[in-house]
């Protein structure tokens, strides 16, 4: 079977996080995913998109590009780059509670992703954005059985 | 977003989506209510929520600030599995008490 994919460039507001996450959820259904998977993958794209939101693109609107990709073994591939500010120093943001973003944020992003996907990957250049990667096999519930 | 208030007790019933795209809305009435009532105890009832990621945990630890001045405390009721999960990844049992659904 030919793996599947698509690309999404949508402006960083932040009424198109529900979008992002709608859309992702949808694309990984061929999966056939539990509800908890597909809550994972919903929470885990809507933390990277904020990111981007609040972060990337604090003071004006950018684009943000999702990909999303099925690789062999049951395996959704989600990528969600953008061209914003950067981050200086990666392992410090993704530590828990650490945040630039104020009182009301957390600073739980990375660390729901991290917890809910198998693997995350984050690059980033001060001044020209980032980029996370994240992969997350969907249970065959065959095996299960 | 309903809200009922016995006296001491405000709680508050969230609805729909928790994202940072909603959350200052929904803290903003929340805060309005804490400082129109002064509740002892503010219940939030998670029930009725489809969707939260960390964006409601700010809105816990924020409200939790905010109810701390006056000595009250946070309840969170009725979480789903994935809202317990996100709740307990960020440690929230040790700021509010916590009731998963049924």
């Amino acid at each position: 079977m030919d793996t599947n994919k698509f690309t999404l460039k949508i402006p960083s507001r932040s009424c198109n996080e529900s979008f992002a996450r709608v859309t992702v959820a949808a694309f990984a259904t061929v999966l056939d995913p539990t509800l908890e998977e597909i809550s994972d993958i919903k929470t885990s794209v809507s933390e990277a998109v904020t990111n981007c939101n609040v972060h990337a693109y604090p003071n004006s609107i950018g684009d943000i590009y999702i990909s999303c990709e099925i690789l062999k073994g049951n395996v959704l591939k989600i990528k969600i780059r953008d061209k914003g500010c950067g981050i200086e120093d990666v392992d410090k943001a993704r530590q828990p509670l650490f945040t630039t973003g104020g009182e009301e944020r957390a600073g739980l992003g990375f660390a729901v992703m991290e917890s809910m996907m198998d693997t995350v990957r984050v690059t980033s250049k001060c001044g020209k954005g980032t980029t996370v990667t994240m992969k997350k096999k969907i249970s065959c519930k065959d095996d299960a059985r | 977003m309903r809200i009922n208030s016995t006296g001491e007790v405000l709680t508050v019933y969230l609805t729909g989506e928790l994202d940072h795209h909603l959350a200052k809305g929904i803290r903003e009435e929340i805060d309005k209510a804490i400082d129109y009532y002064m509740p002892s105890l503010l219940i939030l009832d998670f029930g009725e929520i489809t969707f939260m990621d960390s964006s409601g945990i700010g809105l816990v630890m924020g409200r939790y600030k905010n109810l701390k001045k006056n000595g009250a405390k946070l309840s969170l009721i009725n979480l789903n599995d994935n809202i317990y999960k996100i709740m307990k990844l960020a440690g929230m049992e040790r700021l509010a008490e916590i009731e998963k659904g049924a």
